[in-house]
């Protein structure tokens, strides 16, 4: 048998697999859910300082390449979300708290918040790339990510780990900065800026025009961030990207991530998914001879 | 491709003075009490019940916001983009049901009061509404059965709110099943009134959504989605559920009163 147990920067898990941030993650009874269907962790939906209602709908297009969303950071504040939270504990799950602000000091305002309702880390969306002058911004800049993440370790004792975006020339500068600025590990990659025409209509599919695309069309984009990061930074890395099959998920062990995020499969496989992944990801290490997750991270840089 | 088709309506009905039904041609399947995301180009996409199935489908819509005023004006020809179907399905269980509708809660019910009524069933539906002028469908359901009626001002029927006549025709006859739709808190007496008479009940919740396939979590009951999981709900379903009835999501995931 494959020991399925994984950590990352001290975050126990019971299986490398988190529910990636954005999905069924607004209130604890869906994660509460998840966590129970078997999932390792769960990441809070982006959580701001206060409640705001995102974008307009249409916010979400399947495409056949995955799926193009700009929901726009709706939530309901950090205050109204420790019921959410305290809702997922209270099923048992390994909660990782999402946040976002509009600069430092309201990712530290944030974040701090979260860190008391018991979370096990916090995961900086710095990379949302719909949601004007949140986070994209901050993505574009080396400095920003580093004083970001630095703003956030000074207030919390948590692992701190910014979610980085694609949509740059180098994403390993980005990862190094971070871990400049304390990071105990990073997650990547958020979405890829990408568009939907109707052509029928002559305009835009989403309300918002633009959005970040996720699912099967990306995996091998962060599959690559993934595998240069893991060059370039000491610190562990989460892969999120198109996972949808535990041959998926090895794919980002074996480029190095010490555990993996699933959203956009849910669509198509359901909750299921993650029960899914660990089961072929299990039998797919034991016939490569490995008897744990950890033994595997990172052997496809050998 | 993507999973969205823009469909010219074909037709625009007005069946009440707040309520219009949009016929269509649409290539996807469809089940009673299923849902359909429309898109009102520029303005919104919202979830809507089926109230036809077969080739020309309809969706019918209160006008009671902005998207669906501006959808209210909307004439043949013009065109909505629609994704789906989306949703669980009412079940025919046994042969004698009672339909309980109120308002606009009858559109999401009649294609199962026809189906129901096609298979053989015998279908009782009570049918509510604020005033006689705001009765929905009422025609469609006498020719699937029998139909009683309450108005909330006594304009037509038994005056009162449509949880009070349903109760006196489950006390009258046994029926095999109850379905519902209407406002939740209607429903809500409906499904406690079907409980204590030993009745089974499916009801149709609504919520504001906006993905449609389970992930956005915006329409969540408790622990339940209602895009996915709903959005037809058991009794055994909705006990014990904190929201039914009483909360729902804002836009911002915060809960509010329903």
């Amino acid at each position: 048998m494959v020991d399925l147990r994984t950590e990352v920067a001290g975050v126990r898990l019971r299986n490398p697999t988190m529910l990636a941030s954005g999905f069924l993650d607004e209130t604890g009874g869906s994660m509460a859910r998840v966590y129970e269907a078997g999932a390792g962790a769960v990441v809070t939906k982006s959580i701001g300082p206060q409640p705001r209602e995102g974008y307009p709908n249409p916010t979400i297009v399947e495409l056949d390449a995955g799926l193009l969303n700009a929901v726009g950071l709706p939530n309901p504040g950090i205050v109204e979300y420790e019921r959410e939270v305290k809702r997922a504990h209270a099923a048992g799950a390994v909660v990782i708290g999402s946040v976002f602000g509009k600069d430092a000091d309201e990712y530290a305002t944030v974040a701090a918040k979260m860190a008391t309702y018991g979370v096990k880390a916090i995961e900086l969306n710095l990379s949302c790339p719909h949601a004007k002058g949140l986070g994209t911004e901050i993505a574009q800049h080396e400095d920003a990510v580093q004083e970001f993440t630095r703003a956030v370790k000074d207030v919390v004792s948590l692992p701190v780990f910014p979610k980085l975006s694609p949509n740059v020339q180098d994403i390993t500068t980005f990862a190094v900065a971070a871990e400049k600025g304390g990071a105990d590990g990073i997650v990547a990659i958020n979405t890829l800026k990408a568009m939907a025409i109707t052509p029928e209509l002559k305009m835009p599919s989403l309300a918002n025009r633009f959005g970040g695309l996720s699912g099967p069309a990306i995996r091998p984009i962060g599959v690559r961030a993934v595998y240069d990061i893991c060059e370039k930074v000491h610190i562990p890395v989460i892969g999120v990207g198109g996972i949808g099959s535990g041959r998926d998920a090895l794919e980002y062990i074996m480029a190095g991530a010490s555990a993996v995020q699933v959203g956009t499969a849910i669509i198509s496989k359901g909750l299921g998914v993650f029960n899914e992944i660990t089961k072929e990801m299990a039998s797919l290490l034991e016939d490569a001879g490995f008897r744990s997750v950890p033994e595997a991270i990172g052997v496809a840089h050998a | 491709m993507p999973r969205i088709q823009v469909v010219p309506l074909l037709e625009v009905v007005r069946e009440t003075p707040t309520t219009m039904t949009y016929r269509f041609r649409a290539d996807l399947g469809g089940q009673p009490g299923q849902f359909l995301m429309v898109w009102i180009p520029r303005y919104d996409e919202l979830p809507m019940a089926l109230s036809y199935l077969g080739a020309v489908k309809g969706i019918t819509v209160r006008d009671y916001g902005d998207a669906t005023h501006i959808l209210a004006a909307f004439n043949a020809g013009d065109r909505i983009g629609i994704r789906g179907p989306y949703g669980n399905v009412f079940r025919l269980q046994g042969e004698k049901v009672l339909a309980v509708g109120g308002g606009s809660g009858m559109a999401s019910m009649i294609a199962a009061i026809e189906s129901f009524a096609q298979q053989g069933a015998r279908v009782v539906t009570a049918v509510g509404a604020k005033a006689a002028n705001e009765l929905l469908f009422v025609e469609r359901a006498n020719a699937s059965g029998e139909v009683h009626i309450a108005t909330d001002d006594g304009s037509r029927g038994f005056k009162g709110f449509v949880p009070a006549l349903a109760e006196k025709l489950v006390e009258r006859e046994k029926f095999d099943q109850v379905l519902t739709c209407g406002p939740e808190r209607m429903m809500k007496a409906v499904v406690d009134l079907a409980r204590k008479h030993h009745v089974p009940v499916q009801a149709s919740l609504e919520r504001y959504m906006k993905c449609g396939i389970g992930i956005c979590d915006a329409c969540s009951l408790d622990d339940q989605l209602v895009c996915v999981d709903g959005p037809i709900f058991t009794a055994e379903q909705l006990e014990g559920s904190e929201d039914f009835g009483h909360f729902r999501r804002d836009k911002s995931g915060r809960r509010v009163a329903a």
